[in-house]
């Protein structure tokens, strides 16, 4: 079967799709998140050495998870972006990028709840930390060029250019964090030397990391819906759209 | 038989969220002038800047000898010059310095009694050691200019070259102009002066905002 | 390769022309540094210990504060288009240009920082580590802070933009940098540390020239 993939990659195609796409994407988010907090927060046993207090690690592991992750993604789409010249993979990047954000955020918040019972302080600077603070400094990079340039394409090109250096980068910083981490004693506490896992634990957060993943691809639709309305809105795809929403009153 | 010239084909050019133009179609051959004609924000200097390379073409191809310049940039160039609104001079050094800079840049080969004729051709040669930035704005404009006597580049891409000029240094450069046209180079230039230039053939493009 | 060295002729010549330019980074530089033990008080037993971060954080801002400046000209009179659509590959021009931004304001810190470093009570030993970390790591940071200058022409609040922009991407020469000064503090070799940086200088001087020519296209058109 040959599909036609060029068909979806135009605005116009790919506005109707995604919006059919977002309730899907959202709904099974909530299945996921409620399967994922179940098996958390009932399920996993309570830690013999943390208590309660450990279980903040099924937001915490996922969300940082996530957080790298969707600059990888981000970075791809910037690239196929470059590369084709297109204008979709351009505003995907754009779209991922607030979220992966949050996340990066959510993480460093979790995880400095998650040190106060654990170590008595809110930050440390260890090296996970550290690198998921540096990353949130490459997001926000990324967002305040991509807002500062007036011309979207242009603001597309330089964004996935930075992007990329990003993602060239992001190995090297963690690296050198982790040598500059393990020279510096007193702050040798690591999260991976945390609770043990267990099977029960690894699925709560597996489910949590789908949870999260799903809300991504959701809300990345709809802001990417967004984006293409306000970048399309001297076309004809959106005027009749406009026209239909105000029932020709418009 | 190939080309010895530069051709357009079906360019178009976005700037943002609109279209500044499309389907852009022309040919020069040697000897040729191309007028490009149009009202302030039609898209006259991104058309040229388009041509330079330094825009992106939304579609379309230009052709230069026969190839696409896509594949033989360096070649076109070589050939090419492209003198816009701004002078490309450094305000810090003098006429003479600036001029061997940017030859050098460019890849080209010039001495300095070169230069200095170049300078009094177009009759900015008292001010050839001053810096730049004590210049008047015609002054500086005709320092930039006087490239046009040192190049033997081929194709000349000028986007208001007549601005700021007096009418003596605008009689000049159209001569300049001619006489390169009459050794077998091409010029593309947008004015808004009204300015003969004689050549062997004169295309006027216009373009509509 | 003339054209290259032109260029650097050309952008050391325009800096000889604006001197005070150049002693304005040095300034801050050295405002920066002196600030620091005004904060935490004299003791050296302090001061040595701080002195690899702070020195390094110094020289890393007087290096950036200068980058604003690494292609604005260019690109406001003209010159940058001129490059662009020169037959010279543009990453070789943009070598030209970081080499002379880093003789012009990389340079001068490095042969500074042993002044400042005796302010701070380093020993002999550690004041060569930080000559030879400063010399192998301000390349990278030179390097690095054109692409940042690169995508940021033109843009409003450049400067600002320009540190958000760069600043993390300097960290592994702060860290490899900074460290080595340290190891040697407490007398460990620095070998290592250096050997790092300048792998790190080597991978820079390999791949920003092309993100910076890359950046410098679309800053233009």
């Amino acid at each position: 079967m040959n599909i036609n993939w060029f068909k979806y990659s135009s605005p116009q195609t790919f506005y109707p799709l995604a919006g059919r796409m977002i309730p899907w994407f959202a709904w099974i988010a909530v299945i996921f998140a409620v399967i994922g907090l179940y098996i958390s927060f009932f399920i996993a046993p309570t830690d013999f050495q943390q208590g309660e207090a450990y279980r903040i690690i099924f937001v915490h592991v996922p969300a940082a998870w996530m957080s790298m992750f969707i600059y990888m993604v981000m970075a791809g789409w910037a690239a196929l972006g470059l590369s084709l010249n297109a204008r979709l993979p351009a505003m995907m990047a754009q779209a991922l990028a607030p979220t992966g954000a949050i996340f990066t955020l959510l993480a460093l918040v979790t995880g400095s709840f998650w040190g106060k019972p654990m170590w008595g302080t809110w930050w440390v600077w260890d090296a996970r930390l550290t690198s998921e603070l540096i990353l949130l400094f490459l997001y926000l990079g990324f967002i305040a060029l991509q807002s500062s340039i007036d011309d979207p394409r242009k603001a597309d090109k330089a964004g996935a250019l930075l992007a990329l250096v990003g993602v060239v980068n992001v190995p090297i910083i963690y690296f050198s964090v982790k040598w500059w981490n393990t020279l510096h004693q007193g702050s040798t506490i690591s999260m991976g030397a945390a609770p043990k896992m267990v099977t029960t634990m690894l699925l709560g957060m597996l489910f949590m990391a789908l949870a999260f993943w799903m809300y991504t691809i959701a809300v990345a639709l709809m802001r990417v819906r967004c984006i293409m309305l306000e970048r399309e809105r001297a076309s004809d795809w959106v005027k009749v759209l406009l026209l239909k929403a105000t029932g020709g009153n418009a | 038989m190939t080309s010895k010239g530069v051709t357009a084909v079906d360019l178009s050019c976005v700037r943002g969220d609109r279209i500044l133009f499309k389907h852009i179609d022309f040919t020069l051959e040697p000897g040729g002038l191309l007028y490009v004609l149009g009202e302030n924000g039609s898209g006259k200097s991104s058309l040229l800047r388009l041509l330079c390379g330094l825009i992106k073409a939304e579609s379309g191809a230009i052709h230069w000898q026969g190839a696409d310049v896509k594949h033989a940039l360096e070649v076109f160039q070589s050939d090419l010059l492209y003198m816009g609104h701004l002078n490309g001079l450094k305000e810090d050094m003098s006429p003479i310095e600036n001029l061997q800079v940017n030859a050098h840049l460019a890849g080209d080969n010039v001495n300095k009694q070169a230069i200095l004729s170049a300078l009094e051709a177009i009759d900015v040669k008292r001010c050839d050691s001053l810096p730049v930035r004590v210049l008047s704005q015609g002054q500086k404009k005709r320092v930039a200019l006087s490239r046009l006597w040192l190049t033997k580049r081929k194709l000349w891409i000028l986007d208001e070259p007549f601005a700021a000029l007096d009418s003596t240094s605008v009689d000049l450069l159209v001569s300049r102009i001619s006489q390169h046209l009459s050794n077998g180079g091409m010029a593309i230039v947008t004015t808004h002066q009204e300015v003969v230039i004689s050549a062997q053939s004169t295309q006027v493009l216009r373009l509509s905002a | 390769m003339r054209a290259v060295v032109t260029l650097l002729r050309r952008d050391l010549l325009l800096a000889f022309r604006r001197r005070s330019d150049v002693a304005t980074t040095l300034f801050f530089f050295l405002i920066v540094a002196s600030l620091f033990p005004l904060g935490v008080g004299p003791e050296p037993a302090v001061l040595s210990r701080i002195a690899p971060g702070v020195l390094w954080v110094a020289a890393l801002l007087a290096g950036m504060l200068s980058l604003t400046r690494m292609f604005a000209s260019d690109f406001s009179d003209g010159s940058l288009e001129q490059m662009l659509i020169a037959p010279q590959p543009l990453p070789m021009l943009v070598i030209a240009k970081v080499l002379a931004h880093w003789i012009v304001c990389g340079l001068p810190v490095v042969l500074l920082a042993p002044m400042i470093g005796l302010q701070y009570a380093l020993p002999n030993d550690a004041l060569l580590v930080l000559v030879l970390s400063l010399l192998l790591g301000t390349p990278a940071l030179s390097l690095i802070g054109a692409i940042g200058a690169a995508l940021t022409l033109g843009v409003r609040g450049s400067g600002l933009l320009i540190a958000l922009l760069v600043l993390p991407l300097y960290i592994p020469v702060l860290i490899f940098g900074a460290g080595a000064v340290a190891a040697s503090q407490h007398g460990v070799s620095a070998e290592a540390h250096l050997s790092l940086l300048a792998a790190f200088s080597l991978l820079s001087l390999v791949l920003a020239p092309f993100a910076t020519a890359a950046a410098l296209r679309i800053s233009v058109e």
